[in-house]
């Protein structure tokens, strides 16, 4: 049972998630995730301000549902399946992150510059957190999905525009990454 | 409950990316640094695999559990929309390192911070709708 709690490599990961997939078709559904953004919208009453958001919330239950799983997935798996916190990065990845400022990058999931309680509560980390969730979900539903619904489904589907949208997100990334993350950091 | 079965897929949704080290901030900046393989190869393997499902779906060769044909209803047309809410998509993906799915899974989690991060997608999808009559599609 060990290789369940060591981290998974890619191989085991990527058929895994095609599996998701597959199980959401077969059941008549669909592999999206950023729709559930909307459909929380119009849960809390979004529709009294924007129109599109008077669509009955509960024909997309089960995705409520699915979305509710990977809370309990998150909680499990840190919970029970996760027994080294470390995340083996590239060295020069760590050092990167060192000459920008993160401390001990790669000793935990994430990094305490941005996910800390202390980082939060600062007026330039509440702002990275909302703007960066700003952006993915207007940008999510701009594209018409995330990297669900178009990097994993519509890229196996050949769909063209799923191609252009995961130019742009990595276009986006890059940008983000490399012409603003010194600039921010 | 007929939907219950979709929370333990999402269950095994959340294990697999916590597991595959996907809801990491790290992984996602080595991505954007061409610094490690690991991301290229879960989302590519999960897409060549994906390719095969969506070949046996779109000829009929797999039904659904009703014996129906699947449909897989197909993306928006449009360069603008598609390239240029990718990019709006990769500059929050880059800097706060997480997607949709991902944003979920870190709460379970308990990381608290993540909670900002949500209400920032919720009041960009609102934020969307609100003006996406004056954007190009």
């Amino acid at each position: 049972m060990d290789f369940i709690l060591e981290p998974w490599p890619w191989y085991v990961a990527g058929p895994l998630i095609t599996l998701i997939m597959f199980l959401l078709f077969y059941f008549g559904k669909k592999f999206g995730v950023s729709s559930n953004l909307e459909t929380i919208c119009a849960l809390g009453g979004a529709g009294k301000f924007v129109d599109f958001f008077k669509f009955d919330w509960r024909a997309n239950g089960w995705n409520l549902m699915f979305i509710l799983g990977t809370v309990i997935g998150g909680f499990v798996a840190f919970q029970w399946l996760t027994p080294i916190e470390t995340i083996a990065i590239n060295p020069q990845t760590v050092q990167d992150l060192t000459n920008i400022g993160f401390q001990n990058a790669g000793a935990q999931y994430l990094p305490d510059e941005i996910f800390s309680i202390e980082s939060m509560f600062t007026l330039k980390g509440f702002l990275i957190l909302l703007i960066g969730g700003v952006l993915v979900g207007f940008g999510s539903r701009y594209a018409g999905g995330c990297t669900s619904g178009h990097a994993i489904v519509g890229l196996s589907n050949l769909e063209l525009p799923s191609l252009i949208s995961v130019i742009g997100f990595f276009i986006g990334g890059l940008i983000m990454i490399w012409v603003l993350f010194p600039i921010l950091f | 409950m007929k939907n219950i079965k979709f929370l333990f897929i999402g269950i095994l949704f959340g294990i697999i990316l916590s597991k595959a080290e996907v809801i990491s901030w790290y992984r996602i900046y080595e991505m954007f640094k061409f610094q490690s393989f690991h991301m290229y190869g879960v989302i590519g393997s999960a897409v060549v695999l994906g390719i095969i499902i969506m070949y046996l779906f779109n000829k009929g060769l797999v039904k659904s559990y009703l014996g129906k044909q699947i449909e897989i209803e197909p993306k928006k047309k449009g360069f603008s929309r598609n390239i240029l809410g990718g990019i709006v998509f990769g500059l929050g993906w880059g800097l706060i390192g997480a997607c949709p799915g991902p944003m979920f899974i870190l709460l379970g989690r308990g990381v608290y911070a993540i909670i900002i991060a949500i209400v920032g997608g919720l009041l960009g999808v609102l934020l969307y709708h609100a003006i996406k009559s004056k954007l190009p599609h």
